[in-house]
């Protein structure tokens, strides 16, 4: 038998109930079924816009918050409090993720207090150690938060989360409160620790660039659904969903003037009511008919999946990337 | 670059400004000079604190009277100093002649009344029409900005809207008295990358119909690339670098602009260790004499401990670094 992945996540779903209005609450489905695993020393990039479930997808794999229907497995087995501390996580903004009032060594021992059964000196020494190996000085460890800069209060969380040696990290938008050459300090320090430690990443970003540096997987979610996954280069290189597509078109880049970019007007459906059928239908370039059928996330071509009829019936016919619109071509076309 | 023609809408030169604070003046400018003429589209690029907001708000004079001190050079902003323009002189360049996009749309909004009453305040304070033509010329704007329903748009809050379609109703507001220069000061910053292809679409095609000038100030250099003409980069208060977008990102030669178009991700192969800029930036409460890139910089040299002039290389490009200098004039 093949050993079971490090973390697999079985058919996830997370809905939050929102108490507002007359007549009771609404439900946000914020994520709708989300199946995928992580292997031992591998990183899987989740890359959607604001809104289309990846943070809570981060927070549930951590039990911050409840699921409701689905199962989150560690090595095979149901993730249980006693080995939740495998799963660590590291918050976009450091600033607001240390608190101002402790020193960085008991901001980085946190955990091993919580654990209990430590003096306060192995404490020291164990956040010396690992203030050093994520690139801090020896004498950062009696300093308080606000005399560091965001790189630095970054490598504060990433020792943080190190203290408990766990397997597993969550980077939700590791980087993206830094500014650009900063950011390269705190990728090389991620992939350096990955290397020597085998930690495991899930890399949550919409940053497109980021996610196809550092990530061995990628997983493209849309309302709450993953609609496109595989090997990164593959699905970043040549998506094969319109809304892979769509994305990737829209990143600003250096060797494509703006003129030829043809985003589709329009924004995210509320996720309060699911549309039916395709949950891309209504701002998808290719809609055709079968799309108001639900759609399963199938095979296509290598190890890629994708949830699109169009793509997975002619699985070895390649879909022809729809040709790039003039934005302005039609100014009917914007959906208010 | 060629000395400014008769058309030059802003100029800024060689202009310092400190922020008084308890802990000593914190130096955010320290000799900016940059230019902007009619037409063109220009980008202002460079990390958190190199002062590319404060630089675009001193020359509209919006920033705090009590903290922020002019301490050396000057702005022109048509042709007038608007440190020396009273407050009614101000409310028309600000209105008339500048606007601002900001960053974060929610805020620069009024939460309490309509979109449509707030656009047709802003046309009627500065021209003259009557509510009827000013709301239909408001209406028109939004249709500008590629929304289908403006009358529903212009009924309700700022709250109902999300956030692209608030940052396009103040577009259309920076529009709507046709001013000659449009500051964008990080519009699409708080947005998803959908959304911002779009804003930024409308922007460049609407400066272009209309023959608007727009100062677009920005972190990102791929953005900067895709939509300006010219570009200034700054670093820790004073211009680095500045040429024509082609030039300056084919060929960067500010040690501080190639280190940061190569220590972006997409560049680099997968996995591999990303270029990085060693250390931080200089701290502007007691910023280094000399170059203030000299500390981070791999080709400092005796040189730097002295303020590299901000020189002609090619036609089209000046760069702030001795080894560029030393090398032109060796050429």
């Amino acid at each position: 038998m093949t050993q079971p992945p490090l973390l697999s996540v079985e058919d996830l779903e997370v809905r939050y109930r929102v108490t507002s209005g007359w007549f009771g609450g609404a439900d946000v489905h914020a994520v709708n079924g989300v199946s995928f695993s992580v292997a031992e020393g591998e990183t899987v990039g989740i890359v959607g816009e604001s809104g289309c479930g990846k943070t809570t997808l981060g927070q549930a794999i951590l039990g911050l918050t409840d699921i409701s229907a689905g199962a989150i497995k560690l090595r095979g087995t149901e993730r249980d409090r006693a080995r939740r501390s495998q799963l660590q996580i590291i918050f976009q903004d450091p600033q607001s993720s240390l608190d101002p009032r402790l020193p960085v060594w008991r901001l980085i021992t946190e955990p091993l207090h919580i654990r209990g059964g430590y003096t306060r000196k192995q404490l020291i020494g164990r956040a010396t150690e690992l203030a050093v190996s994520v690139g801090l000085r020896p004498e950062h460890v009696d300093r308080y938060p606000h005399e560091f800069s965001g790189g630095q209060r970054q490598r504060i969380a990433i020792a943080r989360a190190l203290a408990v040696e766990p397997a597993l990290l969550v980077l939700d938008e590791p980087t993206s409160a830094l500014d650009v050459s900063v950011q390269a300090q705190i990728v090389n320090l991620l992939l350096s620790l990955q290397a020597e430690r085998k930690l495991s990443y899930v890399l949550i970003s919409h940053d497109v660039s980021l996610v196809r540096h550092v990530a061995d997987r990628v997983a493209v979610m849309y309302l709450g659904q993953i609609v496109e996954e595989g090997p990164t280069l593959d699905v970043l290189d040549a998506p094969r969903h319109p809304y892979t597509k769509t994305l990737l078109d829209a990143v600003p880049s250096f060797d494509r003037p703006l003129t030829s970019i043809a985003p589709r007007a329009g924004e995210l459906p509320s996720n309060r009511t699911l549309p039916t059928g395709c949950f891309f239908r209504e701002r998808c370039p290719s809609a055709t008919t079968g799309c108001e059928l639900p759609q399963v996330l199938a095979p296509a071509d290598g190890l890629r999946a994708v949830r699109c009829h169009l793509v997975t019936r002619a699985t070895d016919t390649a879909v022809p990337r729809t040709a790039p619109r003039p934005v302005f071509s039609s100014p009917n076309d914007a959906i208010a | 670059m060629t000395e400014p023609s008769g058309d030059v809408l802003l100029e800024i030169s060689d202009l310092s400004l400190e922020f008084r604070t308890y802990r000593g003046p914190i130096k955010a400018l320290n000799g900016v000079s940059l230019n902007v003429r009619a037409g063109e589209i220009v980008g202002i690029v460079g990390e958190s604190g190199c002062g590319k907001s404060v630089t675009m708000m001193a020359a509209t004079r919006l920033l705090p009277k009590g903290s922020a001190h002019i301490t050396g050079g000057g702005i022109r902003l048509f042709g007038n100093d608007p440190m020396t323009l009273s407050e009614r002189e101000l409310q028309h360049v600000r209105g008339r002649l500048v606007s601002t996009i900001f960053q974060e749309p929610m805020n620069a909004l009024n939460p309490t009344r309509r979109i449509g009453e707030q656009i047709v305040e802003v046309i009627r304070r500065h021209q003259r029409l009557d509510k009827a033509a000013a709301t239909s010329k408001a209406s028109g704007l939004l249709r500008d900005m590629l929304i289908s329903e403006p009358e529903r748009i212009m009924q309700a809050y700022p709250f109902e809207l999300s956030g692209g379609m608030r940052q396009r109703v103040l577009i259309a507001m920076a529009f709507s008295c046709e001013p000659k220069l449009i500051i964008a000061d990080e519009p699409t910053t708080a947005l998803d990358v959908t959304v911002q292809a779009l804003i930024l679409g409308l922007i460049k095609h609407k400066a272009m119909s209309t023959g608007t000038a727009v100062v677009f100030i920005s972190h990102d250099m791929a953005v900067v690339s895709q939509l300006c003409d010219r570009l200034y980069v700054l670093y820790a208060g004073r211009v680095a670098e500045a040429g024509t977008t082609e030039s300056v990102l084919a060929a960067p030669a500010h040690p501080y602009t190639r280190a940061l178009i190569r220590c972006l991700p997409g560049l680099a192969p997968p996995k591999q260790p990303l270029e990085q800029i060693p250390g931080t930036l200089p701290d502007l409460l007691d910023p280094p004499a000399g170059c203030l890139f000299r500390a981070r910089c791999r080709e400092a040299n005796d040189r730097c401990v002295s303020v590299p002039p901000l020189a002609a290389m090619e036609p089209a490009r000046r760069a702030a670094c001795w080894r560029r200098i030393e090398e032109t004039q060796a050429a």
